[in-house]
């Protein structure tokens, strides 16, 4: 079942198209959904689609589509690295490198406490700002340095 | 949600040398992205007047066209002439939409305008509603840039709470409804077809034109899609006229236009400069050069335009005549810096990766293509290439171009074809080699 906190935060976004366009909430729905549970299970999609009134395939197919959501568990904290050309260019690989030493994993793995997961991602729109990070989708860390990647992740519960 | 300010926590950019500000016109105050900072520097009034004078749609899109905007989002399409497309007589609801989904590898300067100057997009698309008749419009804005978001739709609420968005505006009959909606990580969703199926709740998949959004768009309606630096160019240009705008830049090129300037240089950041400022006069304006290095190469307006020698880049001006005879374009005005220890094959690997990630799958030269072209540089840069290797890459490349439903496949191709190009004793060396050329010569940080 949503949550109530959800369906409001739905509601809104369903403000925004007109009364016969509930699929075009489908991204924020989802968005909404995967934010409160973590990540998106299959029941989390069919209950999204049921409450936009779509075909739950059609959920799947943008939940598929777009790669900030997340199908399978992704740890407390999801961080992601943009690793594309201007941000290589400031040297991503060091900041990846120095990631992956001090969590112990690699990409697409999970701490075994369950606590972080590490990605790589595309450009993210903010390459002045690189090396970057994003933590769990909507937190941007900028012009990032070794130290100032330890300072963040210590500073998360 | 209306209880939030648009304020952006994020540092501004305080130097302004050399630059000429139109879209980022509220740096120089404490407060950018505030709506009293807007109005202060005159904004929402050229809306106002327009609305409540009843000035004419032609009278407006001819003032567009004389200030001689071209799209900012890459392909440089004229303005004015693109708003006359939309249809003036349609039963039903038009459909204004703005595309904020930046996500081309050194694009980030719609960022600075929704998160610096939100109102002035917020106007300039309030304009562009009144003269195209649309009631409806959406700012679709890339997922990454999640805090910029929210800046943005606290803007919204602001506005409306202000009387500039809704219902009977300056008590006429104008109505314009504006929301953000987001992306959600995929660079395709850019292309205007495969942002409006996005915008509907798809997966964004380029649509098959003609037709095109104009006559067919959001919910299958006439839809107006420009980028977010031709939307915030309006409200300067109504302010002051089509043709001060024009005078600002160069011919072919009017206005001031929004340069990202990324890679190595010692400030990365936007500077909004005049078109046809000099190259260098810009490399200058972003600290130059990083660490005292020279010039290798600048990629002048994202990875879907030529790479340029530096001594090619170095005599160009920022316009798009200039750097279409250097055999590039402005694309976005997305201008990628390498000094000399950058490895031009490890470069073209990690931008090959990114088109074959990012294709939609939809054609097969393009799916396929992508795929291939990866895999070949993969092999060079592991150590595996074969010289043939380079003219395979080349032909591959030109079999993607132009067989594609839009224009990702292009611009997939273009980065090979133009790195191979000028670089080609790189290739050549690795290929041979098996290692890179530069690494041996590259300092360590
Ligand atoms: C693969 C691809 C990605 C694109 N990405 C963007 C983008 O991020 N922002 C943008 O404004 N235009 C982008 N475009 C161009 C749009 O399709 C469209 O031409 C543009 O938004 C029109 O606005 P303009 O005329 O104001 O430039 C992209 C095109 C392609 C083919
Ligand atoms: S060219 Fe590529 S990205 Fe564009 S529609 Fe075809 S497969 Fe999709
Ligand atoms: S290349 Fe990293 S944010 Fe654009």
């Amino acid at each position: 079942m949503l949550s109530p906190q959800s369906i409001e935060k739905i509601e809104y976004e369903l403000t925004k198209y007109p009364a016969n366009q509930r699929q075009a909430a489908v991204m924020s729905a989802l968005r909404i959904v995967q934010t409160e549970r973590g990540w998106l299970s299959q029941e989390s999609i069919t209950e999204v689609a049921q409450y936009l009134g779509m075909p739950e395939i059609a959920a799947m197919e943008v939940a598929t589509f777009y790669n900030m959501y997340d199908l399978a568990p992704v740890g407390k904290y999801k961080v992601t690295v943009c690793t594309n050309i201007s941000c290589m260019l400031r040297d991503s690989d060091e900041i990846v490198d120095h990631l992956k030493e001090k969590l112990g994993i690699g990409f697409n793995e999970i701490t075994a406490d369950g606590k972080f997961c590490l990605k790589e991602g595309e450009c993210m729109g903010a390459c002045g700002g690189g090396p970057l990070m994003i933590v769990n989708n909507h937190t941007m860390h900028e012009f990032l340095t070794p130290e100032k990647v330890d300072k963040i992740l210590d500073e998360l519960e | 949600m209306a209880t939030k300010t648009a304020k952006s926590k994020a540092p501004v950019m305080t130097n302004l040398k050399g630059q000429t500000l139109v879209c980022l016109r509220t740096l120089t105050e404490k407060n950018p992205s505030s709506l009293e900072t807007y109005i202060k520097l005159g904004g929402y009034s050229a809306l106002k007047r327009l609305v409540t004078e009843k000035v004419k749609a032609t009278d407006v899109i001819s003032e567009v066209k004389t200030s001689g905007l071209r799209g900012r989002g890459g392909a440089g399409f004229p303005t004015g002439l693109k708003w006359s497309f939309m249809p003036r007589y349609f039963d039903g609801v038009k459909y204004l939409v703005c595309n904020t989904d930046e996500g081309e590898p050194g694009t980030f300067k719609d960022r600075d305008i929704i998160r610096y100057n939100p109102h002035q997009l917020i106007e300039g698309m309030a304009i562009a509603a009144y003269t195209l008749g649309a009631r409806v419009g959406y700012n679709y804005i890339h997922g990454e840039i999640w805090q910029d978001y929210d800046i943005f739709e606290a803007a919204l609420h602001e506005a409306k709470a202000a009387g500039y968005l809704g219902e009977n505006l300056f008590g006429t009959h104008f109505s314009f409804d504006l929301y953000a909606v987001h992306g959600y990580g995929a660079y395709i969703c850019g292309e205007e077809t495969a942002l409006i199926e996005s915008i509907e709740g798809k997966k964004g998949q380029p649509r098959f034109k003609p037709p095109f959004p104009a006559s067919y768009g959001v919910f299958g309606k006439p839809t107006n899609v420009n980028n977010t630096e031709s939307y915030a160019s309006i409200p300067w240009i109504m302010q002051h006229g089509g043709q001060a705008f024009a005078d600002l830049g160069v011919a072919n090129s009017g206005g001031t236009k929004l340069f990202s300037v990324s890679g190595h240089v010692a400030n990365p950041g936007n500077y909004e400069v005049k078109m046809g400022t000099p190259f260098t006069d810009l490399l200058d304006m972003a600290g130059g050069v990083w660490k005292g290095r020279k010039l290798k190469a600048v990629i002048p307006g994202g990875p879907s335009t030529a790479v340029l020698p530096a001594s090619v880049i170095e005599s160009a001006t920022m316009d798009y005549d200039s750097l279409s005879k250097a055999r590039s374009s402005l694309g976005a005005g997305s201008m990628i810096v390498m000094d000399d220890t950058t490895c031009m094959v490890k470069a073209l690997h990690r931008l090959s990766y990114f088109f074959y990630e990012e294709s939609c799958g939809q054609c097969t030269p393009c799916r396929e293509g992508t795929g291939w072209v990866y895999r070949v540089i993969d092999r060079i840069v592991k150590g595996q290439g074969k010289m043939e290797d380079l003219d395979l890459l080349t032909d591959v490349s030109k079999n993607i171009s132009g067989r594609t439903i839009c224009a990702l496949g292009e611009a997939a191709a273009t980065p090979v074809l133009s790195f191979i190009k000028h670089f080609r004793a790189e290739f050549e060396y690795y290929i041979e080699h098996g290692k890179s050329m530069v690494d041996s010569k590259a300092e360590p940080n």
